[in-house]
């Protein structure tokens, strides 16, 4: 029996189109719009302006406090201007515009450490390359990973965790990666292990990606501190506690960081982008998508450059289907409606996926039959028919007597409501009435 | 450029619906129905199709007429009401009082909560008890003659039975026979072959415990329902049956028990939430109908075991909550 995590779940169509394809480096657009906002916390400030030059892997934004991360060139070009450009969701935010050299945008003076360099780097040292490259969580949650591998005070951590669950239907990037780049990914999870004092490194792996399973654990066999686990597909097997206790066993208490079990989660794509800085000297400029969905003739997994519009990615990936009703960013499950293909790529997009305008409209929603299903799938062990309920009549308080504020908005329970009931819309909107009162 | 849809998540489902439960539960009901019309005959399918035609016509005129709401038929809910109504009722019944049992059934049973998910009771078993304290003699004269035509397969199998219970008295089930025997039977003085393919007397469907047991297969292979409610009930009946004195296996096979296990204490709407909680349900329901067989003045209880359990749903619901993921944690840590 294969190890998966202990309550709820589902396993919807996995849809993994892109599966086994090659990575592709996206062409550059004529020009990129880099966002300021890429990570959770304060936004970056600018440090260029229109008309200055820039390098490969320049900081052209810095962090402006703890949770905060810089940003910088992908390429050589020329800073054109400084002006908001709209996010997926259609907000206006600040963003610098950058200009590629036409010749030679790539060319880099950057040059790798050497090993022995490497080697006598202290944790401090290697939490401050990561910080100064700007690496954020990959997974989509973006939360700056600085933060992450600074252990708090009195806490201590024994286990890094490689999330390379992959749980989302359609993603593939990760599995991409972990088929190209496993060694890599490993040198960058021994890197966190370093930095946070931890003993052992567990990967954990869907088991719908045998070949992903079959480059780590090889790559594995090298490093006795490094084990790869095989873990049941089950979705949301990538959530932080979800995958802990799949791996460990350990539960992280309601309210507490995952640090409390001793535990550091960090994605394979996270886990890449530090061995890139610390080893190349590469900061967070690019990061692997995936762009999928059922009606696009050549699906794929593409590098691409940070500021690249998303209109470039639909393109490259043959076009908008005549069909197409809906575009996500990210999975179908945890991922948001994008409102407008003019808005550019982040550190935290893990891909578009590219839904049928037959599929894209929720079903009208009937009454609570009360068949327990959402009960039964909830992966928090929370009650969200009732919570709708309460929502529905206001009961905020009884929404938190409940355990709201424990959801992680997996999406479990409205995917699996026979009612179509938008219990998480509900859910949500429990939350945020509870936060503003706090 | 045309506009893109945009919504919360998830922006995908998992496409179930409640009409596809509901014709789960249908499909689960058909060998009990053609067990029924093949024990009972004719007048069975016209019992089921009044109770099936009254249930649906007072849905759709309280919806359509008092609650001016679309359309809700083709869920199937009321077709469920209709069937396992007639299945608690004798096939000679009056096609009048099958027509009061389902307007009780939905009107009261149902609508009168604002219709589907809002009902406290098993609106079928609300008719069948409205019916029971209305017409107590009608609602407990059987068919007599059951038998005839099935001596043969009984003398085949070699059973030393002398007989099933609709032999030995018109107008009586198994159940009236335990009942005032007081927990002496033995099942040499019952052929449970007889009782499992539905050669013995009762109301409609609860004559065919094999039929009954592929319906709950069925429900359960296609995920319409879980185990924990039809296995706790038939557990805790066969449990206390024991205890009492009785005999389990009959227990088990006579009367509506297992016609009450699968198919009315697993309704969603009247049963409790959480696992825990329907072990819980289920295990008073068995409780509950054994106590009224063997020391109330009914000989069946079943129903009432079931509709007095829905009245405490949400106080079960209340104490079984699920645990937290974590929250054990949380209180080990403070």
């Amino acid at each position: 029996m294969m190890r998966t995590f202990k309550k709820g779940g589902i396993h919807p169509s996995e849809n993994k189109l892109t599966a086994g394809k090659p990575i592709l480096d996206l062409p550059l657009p004529g020009e990129l719009r880099i966002m300021l906002a890429q990570s959770i916390g304060a936004p970056a400030r600018p440090v260029v302006k229109p008309g200055d030059v820039v390098t490969v892997g320049q900081m052209i934004a810095e962090a402006t406090g703890f949770v905060s991360a810089p940003v910088h060139s992908p390429v050589n070009g020329t800073v054109k201007k400084l002006e908001p450009t709209r996010t997926p969701q259609g907000i206006w935010q600040d963003s610098i515009v950058l200009v590629p050299d036409a010749d030679n945008p790539f060319d880099s003076s950057l040059q790798p450490r050497s090993e022995e360099e490497i080697g006598h780097l202290s944790p401090a040292e290697i939490i401050s390359i990561v910080a100064d490259a700007g690496i954020v969580g990959l997974g989509g949650a973006t939360f700056p990973t600085r933060v992450k591998l600074s252990v708090p005070e009195g806490k201590r951590a024994t286990t890094v965790i490689i999330n390379g669950a992959e749980c989302e239907p359609y993603l593939t990037c990760d599995e991409a990666l972990m088929n190209v780049e496993a060694d890599n990914i490993l040198k960058g999870a021994l890197l966190i292990m370093r930095a946070t004092g931890a003993t052992e490194v567990i990967v954990g792996i869907e088991h719908n990606k045998p070949d992903s399973i079959a480059a780590m654990s090889r790559a594995a066999e090298r490093y006795p501190e490094i084990r790869v686990e095989a873990l049941r597909t089950r979705y949301p097997q990538g959530g932080e506690k979800q995958l802990i206790y799949a791996l460990t066993g350990r539960v992280v208490p309601c309210g507490a960081l995952p640090v409390e079990t001793g535990c550091i989660v960090d994605n394979v794509a996270t886990a890449y982008a530090i061995y890139d800085a610390v080893y190349n000297r590469h900061p967070l400029t690019h990061r692997l998508m995936t762009v999928s969905g059922e009606g696009l003739t050549s699906p794929g997994n593409f590098r691409v450059a940070n500021g690249t519009p998303l209109s470039s990615l639909i393109d490259f990936a043959g076009g908008m289907p005549e069909e197409a009703g809906k575009v996500i960013a990210g999975g179908p499950m945890m991922g948001r409606a994008v409102s407008t293909l003019e808005a550019t790529a982040t550190k935290g997009l893990s891909g578009l996926v590219v839904i049928p305008e037959s599929q894209a409209r929720r079903k009208p929603a009937g009454p609570c039959i009360r068949c327990a299903r959402c009960v039964a799938a909830c992966p928090m062990g929370l009650e969200p028919y009732l919570f709708m309920l309460q929502a529905e009549n206001q009961v905020w308080e009884g929404m938190s007597e409940h355990g709201v504020m424990n959801c992680m908005e997996c999406g479990c329970c409205s995917y699996t409501c026979p009612s179509s009931r938008p219990l998480l819309d509900y859910i949500r909107l429990g939350k945020q009435e509870l936060r503003k009162k706090k | 450029m045309k506009k893109l849809i945009v919504s919360y998540s998830p922006h995908i489902h998992g496409g179930g619906s409640i009409s596809r439960c509901m014709w789960n539960v249908v499909i689960a009901m058909l060998p009990a129905l053609a067990v029924a019309i093949w024990t009972f005959g004719l007048p069975a399918l016209s019992v089921c199709l009044v109770s099936i035609c009254a249930c649906l016509l007072t849905e759709w005129a309280i919806n359509r007429f008092m609650f001016h709401r679309p359309f809700t038929l083709s869920n199937g809910s009321a077709l469920i009401t209709g069937i396992l109504l007639a299945f608690n009722l004798p096939s000679i019944l009056p096609w009048w009082m099958v027509t009061i049992g389902a307007v009780v059934a939905i009107g009261i049973g149902k609508m009168s909560f604002g219709g589907l998910g809002s009902n406290i009771w098993n609106p079928a078993l609300v008719g069948r008890v409205f019916l029971l304290l209305s017409f107590p003699a009608a609602m407990t004269t059987w068919p007599t003659g059951i038998d005839s035509g099935f001596e043969g397969v009984v003398a085949a199998t070699g059973a030393s039975a002398p007989a099933s219970a609709s032999d030995a008295s018109t107008g009586a089930t198994l159940l009236t026979h335990l009942n005032s025997a007081h927990g002496t039977p033995s099942l040499s003085d019952y052929n449970l072959l007889d009782m499992s393919i539905g050669h013995m007397n009762g109301s409609l469907g609860e004559v065919g415990g094999i039929a009954i047991l592929i319906g709950l297969a069925y429900l359960l292979l296609t995920r319409t329902i879980t185990w924990h409610i039809p296995v706790s009930v038939i557990a805790s009946a066969a449990l206390f049956s024991w205890a009492f004195g009785g005999n389990p296996v009959l227990d088990i096979f006579a009367g509506g028990l297992l016609l009450g296990a699968v198919f009315m204490a697993t309704d969603y709407v009247t049963s409790p939430m959480t696992p825990k909680g329907q072990l819980i349900f289920g295990f008073m329901i068995g409780f509950i109908t054994i106590i009224i067989r063997r020391y109330g003045a009914y000989p069946e209880g079943m129903s009432f075991a079931i509709l007095l359990m829905n009245s405490f749903v949400p106080l079960i619901n209340r104490y079984c909550r699920p645990s937290i993921f974590g929250e054990k944690e949380r209180r080990a840590m403070a």
